[in-house]
């Protein structure tokens, strides 16, 4: 393929190596000095921006599991050439979902023991931490033949792409449990929980906007890749265009029933009331700017194929999960705590936030430049 | 810590799991260990002084208050539990007009469902036949789920220490149950305000004290059903809200919130397989269908196709074939012409000579 090699001092490079060495700093600190160091955590709200973005990380890597499931079970074969960037994009998420889950333990070397020492099953954190540890597996898994066709290893790959479709229902599955588990963590929260956030539905609300957001994220992915990527790219901007349009279709349609669902959800628990209210406000500005206007602009974009207002639009949706899950773990989470006890996260938990993203960012350029990710492996052309 | 892995598991699954499925098995209904013990706090002849606080401390070998006991400034902020208090006494209301203040101890409630229990993902915790909730910091991992998802903020946690952080929380003197003494806060309470018994009996106690003294009291045994009934029962003259109690809270366990959803995994597991492997089964096949469409089409044109080609074939051959002959015909006819008018070319010469 490309013969090139990376260059090693590029502005990208420099910045997120400072980064990445500023933060290693931190987390290297939070580990010796304890959580009170680098966080804001305090008796009455334990969990924090960090928490928030496990959320994120695992709803946005959801990239993974609503592609494979279009083209391997539902046959859009024409999206085939994306496939590998959102998986690897998703894998890349649930990487970062577990360093950052790691960081946020007050034992992390203990992360075995709700598999092997005392198992608390009636725990919706062991049905997550089991799901996730499967998922992680079977996306591992789904990206081997990358790492098989970089280094030749014809026998292996052929292994591994026979189970594409076994792999695509086990991960659909797994992530169906996880993703509304994610959700079922605020279950027991009633009284703590904002009562328009808070419903004996939010795990279906997890569910709903993990799979906008991983359409959104694949749209966002397959651009970032055509622009930095350009010459590795197989498929032209046109069909990448034409791809982006058709994704559209599918981002509305999740976004009009995660809507519906929230509809539904304010009716059936009569929580019109709280609307008029400053929070009610808030909740308005996120369910309207980041839910009901991108599921216009998609279904608008879609119609009139403008690929420009649809990627757009998906960055707008990511930008609406990221909101949503910061308002529930953090915004709206302890609503009734007087203003002196609430938290505000500590600049170092932004810190580590920040460090984790640029080094997911990283990874996924490393892994793009080197390994057949975007375009299909010379002596596998048409293999698939 | 003193108690057993067995009792973990067994207190386990007859505080939580065996409640679930004695609904599931329907009519029968686990109200609870038999016997078992509880605190009666009557906010109403607490007078604030701390006495319980400082206890707590010396029984549980850690420092006395930072704030010396008989300081009120102390009540100028509300207090929560933390890595250092495992109660603390707050103070609601200000005396005026011979109204006394209003003061409240909070503690760890223990639950007889006790949430942090049923959302630990490795069973730290456990409800105890006796009644106290304990917690075995061996197996605790650190998520903080408990501390996140206790409905009374009653759980603290060790932030500062890197290695061996644990939850902090009241253990209703556990140990002192066992050696048959009472709990070191009811012990140190000068004014009776805080009674250790059964917590059947005490139940019994407040609802004597309500009806005999009706204005003293609100209408309301705080912990008698709140989230499934706690260890911990609070009489107050004022409603609950107003001493920073959930008010109106539901009767049912919060744990079943969240068993009733995770119920749905094994469904969910059981029959998605099927339904995704049947909509792959029915892509397929479609997809196989269009392409025998596809073939019979494809088919289909070429035989048309042959045979169009077959019949303009045949027409160009008779076109040629006629082309042909009229050629044949006319250069025959030419040639006869120029024939005769060679041959008569030839006469006039031969005339001429």
């Amino acid at each position: 393929m490309n013969a090139v090699k990376p260059r090693l001092i590029t502005p990208f490079n420099v910045v997120a190596g400072l980064i990445l060495l500023f933060g290693g700093v931190i987390i290297a600190l939070r580990f010796t000095q304890g959580l009170s160091f680098a966080t804001n955590l305090s008796h009455a709200t334990t969990w924090g921006l960090w928490t928030g973005f496990k959320l994120v990380f695992v709803a946005l890597a959801a990239s993974g599991y609503t592609l494979t499931t279009a083209v391997y079970i539902f046959g859009m074969h024409e999206y085939h050439p994306l496939v590998r960037p959102s998986v690897l994009a998703g894998f890349i998420g649930y990487t970062l979902f577990i360093f950052i889950l790691l960081f946020d333990l007050g034992r992390a070397w203990r992360i075995y023991y709700p598999f092997l020492v005392q198992p608390g099953p009636t725990s919706a954190l062991f049905e997550i931490a089991l799901c996730v540890g499967l998922y992680y597996t079977t996306q591992f898994l789904e990206l081997t033949p990358i790492g098989f066709e970089w280094l030749g290893m014809k026998r292996w790959r052929k292994v591994f792409v026979g189970g594409t479709v076994g792999m695509t229902i086990f991960g659909l599955v797994l992530s169906m449990l996880h993703q509304s588990t994610l959700g079922a963590l605020f279950l027991t929260v009633p009284t703590k929980l904002h009562p328009l956030w808070y419903s004996p539905y939010i795990p279906l609300h997890f569910f709903l906007s993990s799979a906008m957001g991983g359409i959104s994220m694949v749209i966002l992915v397959g651009m970032l890749s055509k622009r930095i990527f350009s010459h590795k790219m197989e498929i032209s901007r046109e069909t990448l265009d034409k791809l982006t349009v058709g994704l559209a279709k599918g981002a509305a349609i999740a976004l009009a029933v995660y809507f519906a669902v929230k509809l539904v959800d304010l009716s059936i628990a009569g929580k019109w009331h709280y609307l008029f209210t400053p929070t009610g406000v808030w909740f308005l500005f996120e369910v309207l700017g980041f839910v009901l206007l991108p599921c216009l602009l998609f279904a608008h974009g879609h119609r009139e194929k403008k690929p420009r207002l649809i990627r757009f639009t998906a960055l707008l949706t990511v930008l609406g999960i990221i909101l949503n899950r910061i308002n529930i773990a953090i915004v709206v989470f302890n609503y009734d705590l007087p203003a002196a006890e609430r938290y505000v996260p500590h600049w170092m938990e932004y810190v580590v936030v920040l460090t984790l993203i640029t080094g997911g960012v990283a990874a996924f350029k490393w892994i793009v430049q080197r390994m057949p990710v975007l375009h299909d492996h010379p002596d596998y052309k048409a293999s698939h | 810590m003193s108690f057993s892995r067995r009792g973990f598991l067994t207190g386990i699954a007859a505080g939580t799991v065996a409640a679930s499925s004695a609904r599931a098995a329907g009519g029968k209904h686990f109200t609870g260990y038999e016997g078992r013990y509880g605190l009666l706090h009557d906010s109403t002849l607490c007078v604030g002084c701390r006495s319980c606080e400082l206890a707590c401390t010396k029984v549980n070998d850690m420092p006395a208050p930072a704030t010396p006991i008989g300081d009120t400034k102390i009540f100028d902020q509300k207090r929560g539990v933390t890595d250092k208090l495992y109660t603390v006494v707050n103070r609601y209301r200000e005396a005026k007009d011979k109204q006394p203040a209003v003061y409240r101890k909070h503690q760890c409630m223990h639950c007889n469902e006790p949430c942090c229990a049923s959302v630990c993902f490795v069973k730290a915790f456990v409800k105890t036949p006796e009644g106290p909730v304990l917690y075995d910091p061996e197996v605790c991992v650190g998520c903080r789920y408990c501390v996140f998802a206790c409905p009374y903020y009653a759980l603290a946690y060790e932030y500062d220490d890197p290695l061996t952080p644990k939850v902090v929380r009241c253990t209703m003197c556990y140990p002192r149950i066992k050696e048959g003494k009472n709990p070191a806060c009811a012990d140190a309470c000068p004014t009776g305000a805080i009674q250790f018994g059964r917590r059947k009996d005490l139940i019994k106690l407040a609802q004597t004290r309500m009806r005999k003294y009706p204005g003293r009291y609100v209408d309301h045994l705080f912990g008698e059903h709140e989230y499934g009934g706690t260890s911990w029962l609070t009489l107050t003259g004022v409603p609950a809200a107003e001493v920073n109690l959930p008010q109106d809270v539901s009767h049912d366990p919060l744990p079943n919130l969240t068993t009733s959803f995770l119920s749905l995994a094994p469904l969910v597991t059981a029959i998605f397989p099927g339904l995704l492997v049947g909509f792959y089964a029915f892509t397929k096949r479609n997809e196989a269908l269009k392409k025998k469409e596809m073939a019979a089409l494809v088919a289909k044109e070429r035989a048309q196709a042959e045979a169009h080609l077959e019949e303009t074939l045949a027409a160009k051959a008779l076109q040629a074939q006629r082309n042909e002959d009229h050629a044949v015909a006319d250069a025959v006819r030419e040639a006869l012409r120029l024939a005769q008018k060679s041959a008569a070319a030839d006469s006039a010469k031969e005339e001429a000579k």
